[in-house]
């Protein structure tokens, strides 16, 4: 033995460094995971510290007396639901006057602002729709307007009022002082789920239920078309296509059409259905095919990796007692297959669900979703939005209630993402089969 | 007769197609199942075929030819002179075509009787009102060339309707009666159908060619009007865009593809190192426990909507960016104006890129044989030595494919930018500024109120023809090195 003696239980320098250098590199990988999640954990908390919000709404409720004789005045005027406005805040305004509270709002005018302009709207149905309350008193709830469930809700200040026309900051003070008496209180907002969009001044009064729908008329077009498209595209791609050229070009084909950007889909549907066929713009059908097209290669090739996992023996046995090849196909291996199938195919729902940008092209955006469809043909053919359109639509509208709104509809629409991912994976452990 | 009571008629007739080809079968067998060459479904859903396939294409075609063939006769019929201030042979066909649908309308309603609808004597003031009143808006005047040219439109469409009716039910029952007249013991009536229903799966499996075709042939013939009003080289060489509806615009390509490939950049440099360092960590390092744990919740960012991520570029992380890097900010330093900006939507379109690099890369890590693994291990390198040298290099060329697929993604990628990126087309280098990209574009040029046939409109067929080419290539590219390396070790 020459040069320096060494032992195996003390680390030379070298070893210490390469050991450090293993350690370095280990903590790297935590650090990206780490960093990974954390990145999902603040997208998270935002979306529901921003959007649990939009799911309450503040209400000014107190009794009301529905006099005969000023319902009948405003039933004969032009404009009536003005006229129904002063019912509300001139009773309102007596009622501040005998709780006895301070404020600088006195007149029924002033106390206009602290009401949604939908809230005349509301005492107006009620009474049309109940004739015999007429002459006597009444609870109502009546929608605030959105500066006043802003500050309920933290989002609206004294100071973000000075510059802001819509509501006094003195109404904040009575606003308090009602909230102390227990006329004014925050309740869940129903509206918000079931109701329709609002136009651009009146975000308390806007909801994500006509485009919910417009989003189940889609997704009725999609499976409707997806499903027995792919699954036929499929079977005939892993069953009884000969090995060619054709065959290879379709291969090629679905692979690359499922990486094609979404927007192109949108340009598709835009030119083929919409320039070319004359369908109708901004129809749930349209938005449906586009999405159909769009989901195809996913279903397509969910299919054909569950088609190809029921093992060939069982082909083997229906062909060896004389069922022919389509038998064979139809009878035996598609029921195997078929969890799998429908499995893919809610993911692939989902996806659609979510989809945005192509609907932007064929008119889904810039305008108010705000008639619920008067049937199933209605529903399909006539104008209307989808949830991930209606919330860019509230994105775009410069006013922090709508951006609120925004969010809500985001948790709304991942409740539907979360259940339906939620199916398929029950489903898979339900029913997957391992040969 | 209406398209759908045709459509309920062909299959009320396919139905007694189906029970009667099925019992005349049957009784060719003497009532023995034994003695006929296919099941008696069989010769039922064969006949069921004979009266659908052939009326319903037929159909199909004469919808399609219809509109085209009406049009054209009309088209004959207008006369010049009210063609001439200022408008089309289209735009009077398209007055005309709504007047005929609004006359349709008003006698489907009962809001005027069928010879009213016919007379040409009417007074016209009074067709606007009436058809106003059921729910069909017209414009200023009904002229009288056009009410007439509506007249004999809704004639020759009637004509066409009854001709449609009559061919279609005619081939139904003729398709019923010949393979009714086939149907015996001895037809092969199972191979008639499966044939059918073979050809039934390759339609379904072509319309994904067709989807292609449709793609493409959308593109290029908008592209191809588009470069009629607007010179491709200044399309491709100008680095000023500026649109404006009024005319003179300037259409150049360059910003935007500078704004998509620069704000593209900066989503890979978030997404690569995490993404891959993170299927580093869980296939090499990560004990099963960690690996359930993480995989799935890492993945959970990928099934997150797009709009999710713009409202979070647009709402979270540009406001978050301001207020260290604009005016005010903690950092001191006024680099940046607004909250849309170029890092604002890469660094969102990072994070949701993240699973898309780290599963892939996941995949390919795992594929490099473990045999590669323990020669090094037995020369005695440490668990980072095999990886940076052994296992990285051997899963090279896949994960440079996984990085091109994601680079793709982040090009098409469209709801982040439109939301967080901004609008304004420009040349920078600077991370902090507003830019736009390609697909923001073509959103904005066809949303709103502009007309389909101006260069405006018609740039964003162009962009996104642009915009197919690039992602197309670096898909067809990716897939090439990902396919022939996962050969390699197979």
């Amino acid at each position: 033995m020459t040069g320096k003696k060494s032992s195996l239980l003390e680390l030379d320098a070298r070893t210490k460094k390469r050991n450090a250098a293993e350690k370095r590199f280990q903590y790297f990988g935590i650090g990206a995971v780490t960093v990974g999640l954390l990145f999902l954990i603040v997208l998270l908390t935002t979306i529901v510290s921003n959007g649990t919000r939009a799911f309450t709404q503040t209400f000014v409720t107190f009794e009301l007396v529905l006099d005969t004789a000023e319902i009948e005045a405003a039933e004969a005027s032009f404009v009536k639901t003005s006229k129904y406005r002063d019912i509300i805040t001139a009773q309102l305004a007596a009622k501040v006057e005998e709780l006895g509270f301070e404020t600088e709002l006195t007149s029924a005018d002033d106390l206009k602002q602290i009401f949604s302009s939908g809230a005349a709207g509301t005492l107006r149905e009620y009474v049309l729709a109940n004739p015999e309350s007429i002459g006597t008193t009444e609870v109502f709830k009546f929608r605030t307007s959105s500066r006043v469930d802003g500050y309920s809700k933290g989002r609206v200040t004294r100071e973000s009022l000075a510059r802001d026309k819509n509501l006094a900051p003195a109404a904040l003070d009575l606003v308090d002082q009602m909230q102390e008496a227990g006329l004014v209180d925050r309740s869940f907002n129903w509206t918000f789920i079931t109701g329709s969009d609002a136009s651009e001044s009146r975000p308390e009064q806007a909801g994500i239920g006509v485009s919910m729908i417009g989003s189940f008329f889609m997704m009725l077009v999609v499976l409707v078309f997806a499903l027995p498209i792919g699954v036929a595209a499929s079977i005939y791609l892993e069953e009884f296509a000969p090995k060619n050229r054709l065959t290879d070009i379709i291969e090629v084909n679905i692979s690359n059409l499922a990486a094609v950007p979404s927007i192109v889909f949108g340009i598709l549907g835009l030119a083929v259905f919409i320039q070319f066929a004359h369908l109708p713009q901004s129809a749930p059908l349209v938005g449906g095919l586009v999405l159909t097209l769009m989901t195809l290669p996913t279903i397509i090739i969910s299919t054909r990796a569950s088609l190809k996992s029921v093992p060939p023996s069982i082909r083997e046995a229906a062909l060896g007692v004389g069922a022919s090849k389509m038998q064979t196909v139809f009878h035996h291996v598609l029921p195997l297959a078929m969890p799998g199938i429908l499995t893919g195919t809610i993911i692939g729902l989902a996806q659609a669900l979510g989809e945005t940008a192509p609907l932007l092209l064929i008119g889904m955006v810039g305008f108010i979703a705000s008639n619920y469809p008067e049937g199933v043909a209605s529903g399909f053919l006539d104008p209307n939005s989808a949830m991930p359109a209606q919330i860019f639509e509230w994105a775009k509208r410069a006013d922090p209630a709508y951006y609120e709104r925004a969010w809500g509809g985001i948790i709304v629409l991942l409740g539907f993402l979360m259940t339906m991912n939620m199916i398929a994976i029950l489903m898979r452990r339900r029913f997957e089969r391992r040969w | 007769m209406p398209v759908l009571w045709l459509l309920t008629l062909l299959l009320a007739l396919a139905l007694v197609g189906y029970v009667l080809a099925r019992r005349r079968a049957l009784a060719s067998a003497g009532g023995n199942t034994r003695n006929l060459h296919s099941l008696p479904s069989y010769y039922g859903s064969n006949a069921a075929l004979f009266v659908l396939v052939p009326s319903l294409l037929v159909l199909a075609l004469w919808l399609v030819l219809q509109p085209i063939l009406i049009g054209a006769s009309v088209r004959g019929d207008i006369p010049p002179e009210i063609v001439s201030d200022g408008s089309s042979f289209g735009l009077v066909m398209s007055d005309v075509r709504r007047l005929a649908d609004g006359l349709d309308a008003a006698v489907g309603q009962g809001a005027m009787s069928a010879e009213e609808a016919r007379a040409t004597e009417v007074n016209f003031d009074d067709v606007r009102a009436v058809l106003g009143s059921v729910g069909v808006a017209l414009g200023s005047a009904v002229d009288t060339n056009v009410l007439r040219l509506a007249q004999s439109y809704r004639a020759i469409s009637a004509t066409f309707d009854m001709v449609r009716t009559v061919i279609v039910l005619g081939l139904a029952i003729a398709g019923f009666l010949y393979a009714y007249s086939r149907t015996n013991a001895d037809f092969r009536a199972r191979n008639t159908v499966e044939r059918a229903i073979l050809a039934i799966l390759i339609v379904a499996a072509s319309i994904a060619i067709l989807t292609t075709v449709g793609i493409v042939l959308s593109l290029i013939f908008n592209t191809i009007e588009f470069f009629q009003l607007y010179p491709a080289s200044e399309f491709f060489f100008s680095t000023v865009w500026s649109p404006s509806f009024g005319g003179g615009s300037e259409l150049g390509m360059l910003p935007l593809l500078w704004g998509t490939l620069y704000i593209s950049l900066v989503a890979l440099l978030v997404a690569v190192p995490i993404g891959l360092l993170s299927a580093i960590y869980l296939s090499e390092y990560a004990g099963p426990a960690v690996r359930a744990f993480a995989k799935p919740l890492l993945e959970l960012l990928a099934g997150i909507p797009t709009i999710v991520y713009g409202l979070f570029a647009l709402l979270t992380v540009g406001p978050f960016l301001v207020s260290f890097f604009g005016q005010d900010g903690h950092l001191g330093v006024n680099w940046m104006g607004g909250g849309t900006a170029v890092m604002t939507a890469g660094l969102v379109m990072g994070i949701m890129l993240i699973p898309f690099v780290s599963s892939l890369s996941d995949d390919i890590i795992n594929a490099v044989p473990q045999s590669m693994r323990d020669g090094s291990f037995g020369l005695g390198a440490t668990r980072s030595e095999t990886i940076k040298q052994v296992v990285l290099p051997a899963a090279l060329p896949g994960i440079v494919g996984a990085i091109l697929l994601a680079a793709s993604r982040a090009i098409g990628e469209t709801m982040i930018v439109v939301l967080g990126a901004g609008a304004a087309a420009r040349l920078s280098l600077n991370p902090f500024e507003a830019m736009t990209t390609v697909t923001a574009k073509i959103v904005s040029q066809l949303t709103g109120d502009s007309d389909f046939a101006s260069p405006e409109a018609l740039v964003a067929f162009s962009l996104g023809m642009t915009l197919f080419v690039i992602t197309l290539g670096l898909n067809v590219f990716a897939l090439y090195i990902v396919r022939k390396y996962r050969e390699q070790y197979e």
